[in-house]
């Protein structure tokens, strides 16, 4: 089936994907990836997109990208925030990052900024345990983190 | 003492170059096993080297291979499990950001064991750090002809190739990573059929852990005796263990494996964080029973953590000192757990988010004393066998053990109708050693 | 065999099955939701629990899901133990958490496999005091309605819809305690079978809306065991009435006819019977209704004694109306009312089915053979439950691997997950596009004759001593190759075809294939879908073509037909009819629902469908099948056969009021045609009684009976008898399993959802208690002496100025009373013809735009698709709709400007 929207990038992206395995729709989760990176999130016309591209039904493809919490199935802002909520950041003190990014973007959890900014979530355990509590900003990873740091952080995303 | 596994890590965390790699003998088994070394002997070797998995469930290593038929056609798939994602668990982090080449070495060595001629490494979305190295060490051992066809000559072929998740903890599951390779829903599937029979694809195939392969060079170089001896106790090898929570330097350190769980936390964390006690800890990461002030002295290995009521899972402890509430804590863990349920069978999908609102009730102050009922049986019929797959029974062991141990807390939440623990104020200060 | 010991006790049972399974052949009450007889284990909803003893000594033992264990030899488990009934009672309740208190107002309530498992487990108090988990609802179609705020996260709506039928717009979406089941925004669910979910679904998430729109308990129906009137397949439903109307049609299980399961035409085309379109009152041909009463009717009709009378016969009318009017004309009076196409064609598939070697596969036999080709048969749309079929042959070759890895085949996710992708042969030829193409080996589209030659292709290629073909294309060759390669090697192959490609040669393709497979194989089949729920019936009772009977009246030599159940305007074209109708004095029609052919009626007899009569259909394998009266209808409506006899009494001065039953009557066909010889035998004749009672078609809790004609007389009026079975129409009577051909409903203790019908097999999945009813009347292996057919078409070439008119099949919209059906009507596409993209551009005609054509006189205008999947040549046209004029297709178009 021919796809009008995907971008000739993202078709030789999700095409690479598609020959590290068998047949077409195994690389569906590729393929989301590939669309969600340039386009922050999954809209309902990109699933239909790509799930045309890989011979699925939208509700094939949906089926997949509503199980996995990464893939973004409804718009995000620029920048999203993962708070590691699990248990090493949680002894360590999470509630008060999370109190005070609440209070700082003015949003809660699964919420965006309306200058579309930043979206908030909650994540499990980001696997530095040793440096909590810790959250993750786009692909950086902020650790050992204090109430006092968070607007320096921030600061660097526009 | 040795180091198998981090002696190469620098300080910075640099990852080695693959020609500083094989400078420092990196690659060696490799070569080894493919001059000549079949690859039952190599299954024979780990199995002798008593290599159990450290994915969490201490399976034996070689004995899983050897499910795998030899004579089966290709493809055959390895895949390393890299999704770590159990809560207070950071030790394949360190493996695959520090020592790429280590992993794929080690993966070399299994795949080759099981003939398989694909592999995966199925990392976790949030290690971009670890997403950058490996892409880098795999291209490496591509250039230098340790991936490909025909390796070092030896008519042995093996392709590797880097897939990142999109999240959910249920992708460490072996069967539910099949799946999610698969491009499907991550929920687990029945076993029998096992991986090693009709695996990905319908094809036979092996999970094994991240720090389980990193072992497999050295197993291969040094012989599985000196694999045995590394250890203080008849569970072979060295473990990195890992201490996080209120102590004075939370971090993660390479140690012989039945090193005591104080060693843990007095030694190597630096004792509990001043002003607070002891109260208890999981000894492997969420899905594992809290030991408590009795069991410091247990050896921090498969059979005598299982024998304090536990179990070793991934071997990276996390604390609850004496300020921190224990329900609330457990409350936390189920919340991940119900959070992170595939929701594919009854008892999980239900019953945790359940206990959940128990939890969260009884921690608020609305809770009813039948409520320790009602958990008392989500932990008997959560159980092992109850449910389709061990998510659930693993979120019920710090839920059976923390109602054992702290039941006057829970208790006392109900009589008092409030959590005393809310108040209490701690700075965190902690330094980091690497 | 194994041993089994359940709860001490020694049991013989089939090994290889699983725990669950035989536990419940066994007539224990363990209960399930996840586990399907059709669909096989998956282990989600954990509720089939039961403890297992690793020995004599092991006195904890352990928990297990039975429907995942396979029976072991001298195994010991328990039922009954503590726990494992605590823990069932547990998953209840974790169910319940979320799933509203609405039974009350709930289309499940009373039939719910939920309810029953809830009383089953003994949960009854709620202790989960926390706020229930709610859901948006969406809107599927005219025949689906969904709730899902019910949902128990079983997964068999997805494990049907997309796994078993092959659907793509249903699956199970986000994850944890928020999974939901539905589509991926709201639409018509698309699938043809996608009534199934009412009953596959064990809870009230998917309901049938149709009966929504007249919605009454099932336990308050009164119900028959019946047989689908819309297709040839002749699926056993059950057929539910209420207050004098159809309200509802479910499954009646059949091991080897249709298992569990009815496609949408099925189950939903039923409202005919209610639509306005009935007809309810004689009429006379001025129109007007008054005064006129049946007596006056029939003296009218008696008049006409001693004149030539005519019987034109149907292929949607039972054996027994057939039967009735052929002995009232007379053998040299009774025409069959089908086309000149469907007439040769039906005589042709009634011989090969009679005479020839292979064996008429049972759906039953497609689903289990190993290697399909599918010729000239569009199945979704003109069989679609063999197509069903069909999609499980599939799995056939690939099931071998799952057994062989030592993996159960009822352990389904484990064996899809080693088949991923994997499908056995299927090969499919056809005039367009075919919904089973998704799952073919490979697919063929092409004009019938160049279909039935690749069919000879093949044949010549198994057998050399079948004819030859010339002039073959390397494709052609290859393909006729690789078919003929994959048939030999199969174990059970079978070869579908039949008559809606209206072509003699594809059908003859197909009985060389099967003849010479048959040679080689002794276990191979045929299968060869006709026209109609009785086109096989009416061949047998056998009479001249309708062009004849045409000829007769043009000649003058006709006073009146009597024309039995059927829409001549749908088997020959408008002039003819018209011609026929005006050159004939009287026409007498016996009907249920205005058609063209009633609206010209002199005279018109109102009679009972299906659901009001007693009756018996051949299906398209030569099954026999006897489908009851549901109710008897008012303004003394009767069956036509009844009707017929009535007639007798008037016109013939020996005439069958002897006949005072079904069974007089099926007695006398039986005893006169050979062929059909037994056709009496399949149901208990009406005199029998079971422990003094007869079996009634109202269960136990039937409510209300005395009181809801309240409103008109309080007085409880007497039910009907019925003369024609030893059925009752009230709820006394036999409480007990009524023989396999005569179950009216599937109920057991505690068992008030469909899933009852485990208790009725003989083994669950089997065959029905006593053996599945019905009579086949074609044996296999009769007559082994194989004649070919010889003559080959010529290709195709494509004329110019001509296009060839082929007909096209829809599901809904092709079946005449279906269509009428309310909720079908809606699925009914727009008319539009189909041709290749070629002939669009030399016609410069553009998708959806109109082209204009002539076929046998008649105009056409019609809204153009472009397709690949058609031959260049050839237009695809869509036949039996009703702004579509009948041709008697294939013919050639007349291209106009
Ligand atoms: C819910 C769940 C999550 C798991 N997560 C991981 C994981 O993140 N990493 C891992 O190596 N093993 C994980 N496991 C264990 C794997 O299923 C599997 O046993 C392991 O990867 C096998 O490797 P090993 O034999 O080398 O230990 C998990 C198991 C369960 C039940
Ligand atoms: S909708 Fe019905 S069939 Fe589907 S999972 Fe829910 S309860 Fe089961
Ligand atoms: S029926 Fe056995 S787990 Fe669902």
């Amino acid at each position: 089936m021919p796809s009008k929207m995907l971008t000739t990038e993202e078709i030789k992206e999700i095409n690479h994907a598609i020959e590290l395995v068998p047949y077409k729709k195994a690389a569906c989760i590729e393929a989301l990836k590939v669309v969600q990176q340039n386009r922050r999130w999954v809209s309902d016309e990109s699933l239909k997109e790509v799930a045309a591209f890989m011979e699925m039904s939208p509700e094939e493809l949906d089926s997949v990208a509503t199980f996995y919490n990464l893939i973004f199935r409804r718009p995000v802002g620029r920048h999203v925030i993962l708070l590691c909520d699990s248990i090493s950041c949680w002894v360590m003190g999470y509630e008060k990052i999370k109190n005070s990014l609440n209070e700082k973007l003015g949003i809660e959890f699964g919420e965006t900024t309306s200058d579309d900014r930043f979206t908030l979530l909650p994540n499990p355990c980001l696997g530095t345990c040793d440096c909590a509590p810790a959250l993750m900003i786009d692909n950086d990873l902020y650790r050992n983190l204090t109430i006092e740091q968070l607007d320096e952080i921030l600061s660097k995303y526009k | 003492m040795e180091k198998p596994l981090t002696k190469h890590i620098r300080k910075d965390q640099r990852p080695l170059s693959l020609k500083e790699y094989e400078k420092v003998g990196g690659y060696e088994s490799v070569r080894k096993i493919l001059k000549g070394i079949s690859p039952k002997e190599v299954q024979k070797i780990v199995i002798d080297s008593n290599l159990r998995g450290r994915g969490g469930a201490g399976f034996g290593t070689g004995l899983k291979w050897s499910f795998v038929p030899l004579d089966v056609l290709k493809p055959k798939y390895l895949i390393a499990n890299a999704d770590e994602m159990e809560p207070g668990t950071f030790k394949d982090r360190i493996l695959l950001e520090c020592t790429p080449h280590q992993l794929i070495e080690g993966m070399i060595v299994a795949a080759y064991a099981i003939q398989a001629d694909v592999s995966f490494v199925f990392l976790r979305w949030a290690y971009k750090t670890a997403a950058d190295t490996i892409t880098k060490a795999i291209h490496e051992a591509y250039e230098a002809g340790y991936l490909g066809k025909n390796i070092l000559q030896s008519g042995y072929d093996l392709e590797m190739h880097l897939h990142t998740g999109v999240g959910r903890y249920m992708c460490g599951e072996e069967t539910a990573l099949l799946n999610s390779l698969e491009g499907k829903r991550a929920t687990p599937r029945a076993k029998p059929p096992f991986p090693q029979i009709s695996g990905l694809f319908g094809k036979p195939t092996i999970v094994n852990n991240v720090e389980t392969l990193c072992c497999l060079p050295h197993i291969i170089n040094n012989g599985a005796d000196w694999f045995n001896e590394l250890s203080l106790t008849n569970d072979s090898g060295t473990k990195i263990y890992g201490v996080s929570g209120k102590v004075k330097k939370p971090g993660a350190w390479e140690l012989p494996m039945g090193t005591t769980l104080r060693e843990l936390i007095e030694v190597h964390a630096g004792g509990m964080a001043d002003g607070l006690k002891f109260r208890g800890a999981l000894p492997g990461g969420a899905s594992t029973d809290f030991l408590v002030e009795d069991h410091l002295d247990v050896k921090m290995d498969y059979t005598h953590v299982a024998a304090a009521g536990s179990r070793l899972g991934t071997g990276t402890v996390v604390i609850l000192d004496d300020k921190t509430c224990p329900v609330g804590f457990i409350k936390n863990l189920e919340h991940f757990f119900a959070q992170e349920s595939c929701g594919f069978c009854t008892p999980c999908r239900e019953g945790i988010p359940w206990v959940e609102k128990i939890l969260n009730s009884i921690e608020t102050g609305e809770g009813r004393l039948e409520d320790l009922k009602l958990l008392e049986f989500h932990t008997k019929y959560l159980g092992p066998g109850n449910t389709f797959c061990a998510f659930a029974p693993g979120a019920m062991e710090p839920l059976q053990s923390g109602l054992k141990y702290f039941r006057e807390d829970f208790e006392r939440h109900i009589q008092e109708k409030k959590c005393e623990f809310k108040n209490f104020k701690f700075q965190v200060s902690n330094s980091v050693e690497s | 065999m194994s041993t089994l010991y359940i709860d001490g006790k020694p049991f013989e049972v089939s090994s290889g099955k699983n725990l669950l399974e035989t536990c419940l052949s066994l007539g224990f009450d363990l209960p399930y939701f996840c586990w399907h007889p059709a669909l096989g284990s998956v282990g989600a909803c954990r509720q089939c629990a039961v403890k297992v003893y690793k020995d004599e000594n092991d006195k904890r033992g352990r928990l297990i899901m039975s429907c995942m264990e396979p029976v072991t030899n001298n195994q010991l488990i328990s039922i009954d133990d503590v726990e494992a009934k605590e823990f069932r009672d547990h998953v209840i309740e974790w169910l319940m958490t979320n799933h509203p208190h609405d039974c009350a107002v709930c289309d499940e309530g009373g039939s719910c496999h939920l309810q029953d498992m809830t009383v089953m487990t003994g949960h009854s108090y709620r202790k989960f005091t926390y706020k229930k988990r709610t859901y948006k609802n969406q809107q599927l179609g005219p025949f689906i309605n969904h709730e899902m705020n019910r949902c128990i996260q079983c997964y068999r709506c997805v494990r049907f819809y997309k796994d078993y039928a092959g659907g793509k717009d249903l699956d199970a979406f986000a994850s944890r305690n928020k999974v939901y089941f539905g589509r991926h925004e709201d639409g018509v669910l698309e699938s043809e079978f996608s009534g199934n979910l009412a009953e596959v679904c064990p809870t009230g998430v998917f309901t049938d809306k149709t009966l929504k729109q007249h919605y009454t308990r099932k336990w308050d129906l009164t119900m028959a065991p019946s047989i689908c009137q819309h297709c040839s397949l002749g699926c056993n439903i059950i057929a539910g009435e209420r207050y004098g109307s159809l309200r509802m049609i479910a499954n009646r299980y059949h091991g080897e006819v249709n298992g569990y399961f009815l496609c949408d035409r099925g189950r939903f085309g039923y409202e005919y019977v209610n639509a306005p379109t009935r007809l309810k009152i004689p009429v006379f041909q001025n129109g007007s209704t008054e005064d006129v009463n049946i007596t006056r009717l029939l003296k009218q009709i008696s008049s006409l004694k001693g004149s030539t009378i005519i019987g034109i016969g149907s292929p949607r009318a039972s054996l027994e109306s057939n039967y009735v009017l052929k002995k009232l004309v007379g053998e040299s009076n009774f025409y069959l009312g089908v086309s000149e196409t469907d007439y040769r064609l039906t005589n042709l598939i009634l011989e090969i089915l009679s005479k020839g070697p292979a064996r008429p596969y049972s759906m039953k036999d497609v689903e289990e053979s190993d290697a399909v080709f599918v010729l000239g048969e569009d199945l979704t749309n003109t069989a679609p439950m063999l197509a069903l079929a069909v999609r499980q042959s599939v799995r056939q070759q690939p099931l071998k691997k799952v057994e062989s890895a030592k993996i159960s085949l009822w352990n389904d996710a484990a064996a899809r997950e080693l088949i991923q992708n994997e499908k056995g042969p299927l090969f499919l030829g056809t005039i367009a596009f075919t919904k089973l193409e998704d799952v073919a080996t490979s697919t063929c589209h092409a004009s019938p004759d160049d279909l039935a030659r690749i069919g000879f292709a093949v044949a010549h290629l198994i057998d050399p001593g079948s004819s030859p073909v010339n002039e073959l294309t390397e494709l052609e060759k290859s393909l006729a190759q690789n078919i003929a390669n994959t048939l030999l090697k199969a174990e059970r192959p079978v070869v579908i075809s039949g008559s809606s490609s209206g072509s003699d040669a594809v059908i003859k393709a197909a009985a060389n294939i099967s003849a010479a497979l048959q040679k080689k194989k002794s276990n191979s089949g045929i299968v060869l879908v006709v026209p109609e729920c009785n086109s096989l019936g009416l061949g047998l009772i056998g009479g001249q073509s309708l062009a004849k009977a045409f000829d007769e009246s043009a000649k003058g030599k006709v006073e009146a037909a009597i024309i039995l159940e059927n829409d001549l305007y749908r088997h020959a074209t408008l002039p003819a009819v018209d011609k026929f109708i005006s050159s004939t004095k009287n026409i007498v029609v016996l009907d249920h629902t205005i058609n063209a052919t009633t609206r010209k009626a002199t005279i018109l007899i109102p009679t009972g469908t299906f659901a009001e009569a007693d009756g018996t259909l051949v299906n398209n394998e030569g099954r026999a099948q006897r489908f009851f009266q549901v109710y008897e209808p008012a303004n003394g409506i009767k069956e036509s056969w009844r009707w017929l006899i009535q007639l007798s009494e008037g016109l013939l001065e020996k005439n069958f009021n002897h006949w005072k039953n079904q069974a007089d009557v099926i007695q006398s066909l039986a005893k006169e045609i050979e062929i059909v010889k037994g056709v009496d035998t399949i149901v208990p004749p009406p005199h029998v009684r079971i422990n003094g009672q007869r079996v009634p078609r109202q269960s136990h809790r039937y409510s209300g009976r005395t009181s809801m004609l309240a409103n008109i007389n309080v007085s409880e009026s007497k039910p009907p008898e019925d003369s024609d079975s030893s059925m009752s129409y009230t709820m006394e009577g036999f409480r007990g399993q009524p023989p396999s051909s005569m179950i009216p409903f599937f109920w057991s203790p505690g068992w008030n959802s469909v899933q009852s019908v485990n208790k009725y097999q003989e083994e669950v999945g089997a065959s029905l208690r006593g053996g599945d009813p019905g009579l086949r009347l074609f044996n296999p292996g009769q007559n082994n002496s194989v004649k070919y057919f010889e003559t080959i078409p010529e290709k195709f070439e494509a004329v110019k100025g001509k296009l060839l008119a082929v007909p096209l099949h829809h599901i809904f919209g092709s079946e005449e009373l279906s269509s009428k059906s309310d909720a079908v009507s809606k699925r009914i596409p727009q008319a539009y013809v189909i041709i290749n993209g070629e002939d669009a551009s030399s016609l410069q005609a553009s998708e959806g735009e109109e082209i204009k054509f002539e076929i046998d006189g008649q105009s056409y205008q019609l809204p153009v698709k472009i397709s690949k999947e058609i031959q260049k040549g050839v237009v695809g046209i869509p036949i039996g709709f009703a702004d579509v004029p009948y041709a008697d297709l294939p013919a050639w178009a007349i291209l106009k400007t």
